[in-house]
């Protein structure tokens, strides 16, 4: 049933034959460049014993003539089946690419690097318009607490809380026992095991368990904010919510930035004891520090100032992880590949300011001497 | 492989086709038949399993019960690779046109081109610009993103994209709908011209009544889980089914059919 198509030449008369339809339009194509045309004055194609012919077979056939004719020669076609020339007839007419179709300019580097800057500055100052919008909105919040959406904050609170202590409990526990696996090596050298518990305690309450949980809960759900927002704007959701009249700062980014607010001191505190909970079980097979002995040097080595920092910090980690999350998902302008990237900007973004603040916090501290 | 070559005229066939959701109950017992050649339009109220049934055809859902033949291949096998020659057979356009919202229009249209095919660039920027002019789209659209086209636009587009294989089947999804009347009755003037263009066979789904009179060959009306009636608007419109009666005797429906009568008399007459 397969039929080929050939294109061949016999004395100034160019003969079409069989399907010209897409299956066979390369062969066509690569067939007609390697002919030979005739320089006759006029030449003759002969169409009619094309069996079939699409939109491709049509602007090929096109093409050959339009070659030929080119070059100054007369053309003529005969033989063509009546509803393919009406396709031919179209072809030439009304469908041809403009020469050399549309063109797309080039960007010169100087034009591109100042639409970067600009783009740059519109989304700083886009951005510092968002902090500022929802700095106005907590304060109204905090004015008026019963306009907060409690329920929304309470199921928030559950799943990016609740939900998340399996793993964030599994990660610090894993990165107290590294710790204490890496001190104990040191300490032992020196015979001075007990200091573990130093070790151990300072570093994770003041900063290691604050970080981990922060950078956990960055990409757990600051990119679910950025893709949940993001979403129901491009499904026009964030529309209807305008014009019902209810604000989207109220609907969507308090009770996102307060739950973790709420929801991140308390799974440090938990990361906390999980992660110092492993340090004592190294502690105790590595260095022969027992629990009571740990227990005890730890009332004495780890200021509860550390802890305090540490939680201190978690409040200022959750507000930056939950505003860039919405703040990329309002960014998103629809798209599925925006939805993608800005999710991911959310989360590379929610970690670097994370850890960008926690510096900060380091050197001021050192410079109180805390 | 040929559309010339084929001298099958029934180019699918749906048999007793039942289709449960859960509980849901959308068709109970679904048979109709569609011929090469003629536009077939699939009508009925909101709900009735019309898209459903599209769907079905073009093998992107299973039915739970019955058979499904589209150009004479079972479309249970047309799930993923399997159905590929098949899949080059047919076009389909969807209700919201679908589009890669990452490709311009023109890379849009190239897809199936690209993916199928291993023609030249340049008879594929040909092609392409062909389909785009084809469906009455301006040559300066190619290089837009989805997004920055209007709703019209996005439909021609989608359209361009169904047909650039040339396919012998058409699928469109609620082609008008959402439309203004002028570019809706520009619409159905560009499915009849590439149906007879390209020799295309046309099943769509459409609660268009203007549409109905002015452009399907033959009406399938689902309902209650079955196919309530079958044929020509002009059948239907006399048929004694009461949603029938209601579908097409409604306000709506009335205008629709005095419209139609009209264009078919006043004029010329």
């Amino acid at each position: 049933m397969e039929q080929q198509a050939t294109i061949s030449v016999e004395n100034n008369v160019i003969r079409c034959r069989g399907s010209w339809t897409l299956p066979n339009l390369s062969w066509l194509e690569r067939r007609g460049r390697a002919l030979r045309w005739p320089d006759a004055p006029t030449v003759l194609y002969d169409a009619g014993e094309v069996t079939a012919m699409d939109t491709g077979g049509a602007l090929i056939l096109q093409r050959c003539i339009d070659g030929v004719r080119r070059k100054g020669q007369q053309t003529a076609l005969q033989g063509l089946k009546p509803e393919f020339g009406e396709l031919l007839r179209k072809i030439e007419v009304e469908w041809s690419r403009p020469e050399g179709g549309v063109e797309v300019r080039g960007v010169r580097w100087v034009e591109s690097l100042t639409r970067i800057v600009q783009s740059r500055q519109v989304s700083v100052i886009r951005a510092l318009a968002f902090v500022g919008e929802s700095a106005i909105a907590f304060g109204r919040a905090l004015i008026r607490p019963r306009s907060i959406r409690w329920r929304a904050l309470l199921r928030i609170v559950e799943l990016d809380g609740v939900r998340a202590l399996p793993i964030t409990g599994l990660l610090t526990f894993l990165v107290g026992v590294v710790i204490a696996y890496q001190g104990a090596e040191q300490l032992r050298k020196f015979g001075t095991n007990i200091f573990i518990v130093d070790l151990v305690g300072i570093s994770l309450l003041r900063e290691i368990a604050p970080l981990i949980v922060a950078i956990l809960i960055a990409g757990r759900s600051g990119s679910a904010y950025a893709a949940e927002i993001g979403t129901m704007k491009v499904t026009e959701e964030l529309d209807a919510v305008r014009t019902l009249g209810i604000s989207p700062m109220n609907l969507l980014v308090l009770p996102r930035a307060f739950a973790l607010v709420i929801a991140l001191p308390l799974l440090t505190v938990y990361a906390d004891a999980v992660g110092v909970f492993g340090g004592m079980l190294i502690a105790l097979g590595e260095l022969n520090v027992s629990f009571a002995e740990f227990l005890a040097r730890f009332e004495e080595a780890v200021p509860v100032r550390h802890l305090l920092i540490g939680l201190g910090k978690a409040p200022f980690f959750a507000a930056i992880i939950a505003l860039v999350g919405c703040y990329q998902g309002f960014q998103i302008r629809g798209g599925v590949d925006d939805v993608g990237r800005h999710t991911t900007i959310s989360v590379v973004q929610g970690i670097f300011l994370v850890i960008v603040f926690d510096a900060i916090c380091s050197i001021l501290l050192n410079w109180w001497d805390l | 492989m040929l559309p010339v070559a084929n001298i099958e005229t029934t180019v699918i066939e749906v048999n007793h086709v039942v289709t449960k959701f859960g509980q849901a109950v959308v068709h109970e017992d679904v048979s109709l038949s569609i011929q090469r050649g003629e536009i077939f339009a699939i009508a009925g109220g909101n709900g009735c399993g019309k898209t459903t049934l599209l769907r079905e055809i073009i093998g992107l859902i299973t039915p739970s019960a019955g058979m499904i033949r589209i150009l004479g291949v079972d479309s249970r096998q047309l799930e993923e690779g399997n159905g590929r020659p098949i899949h080059r057979r047919f076009g389909v356009m969807f209700q919201h046109g679908a589009l890669f919202s990452s490709f311009t229009l023109a890379e849009n249209v190239a897809v199936p081109l690209r993916e199928h095919t291993t023609l030249s660039e340049a008879l594929i920027r040909d092609i392409v610009a062909a389909k785009i002019a084809m469906v009455g789209l301006p040559p300066e659209s190619a290089v837009k993103y989805p997004n920055e086209l209007s709703g019209g636009m996005r439909r021609r587009a989608a359209l361009a994209r169904a047909i650039v294989m040339d396919p012998e089947l058409l699928f469109l999804d609620e082609p008008t709908a959402g439309l203004d009347p002028i570019i809706a009755a520009g619409f159905d003037d560009l499915v009849l011209s590439l149906k007879s263009l390209l020799g295309l066979t046309v099943v769509m789904v459409t609660h268009d009544l203007d549409s109905l009179w002015r452009i399907a060959n033959r009406v399938a009306v689902l309902g209650r889980g079955k196919v309530l009636g079958i044929g020509t608007m002009q059948e239907l419109f006399r048929s004694d089914d009461p949603i029938i009666r209601e579908y097409f005797r409604g306000p709506r429906g009335r205008a629709a059919s005095e419209q139609a009568a009209w264009n078919h008399d006043g004029p010329h007459a």
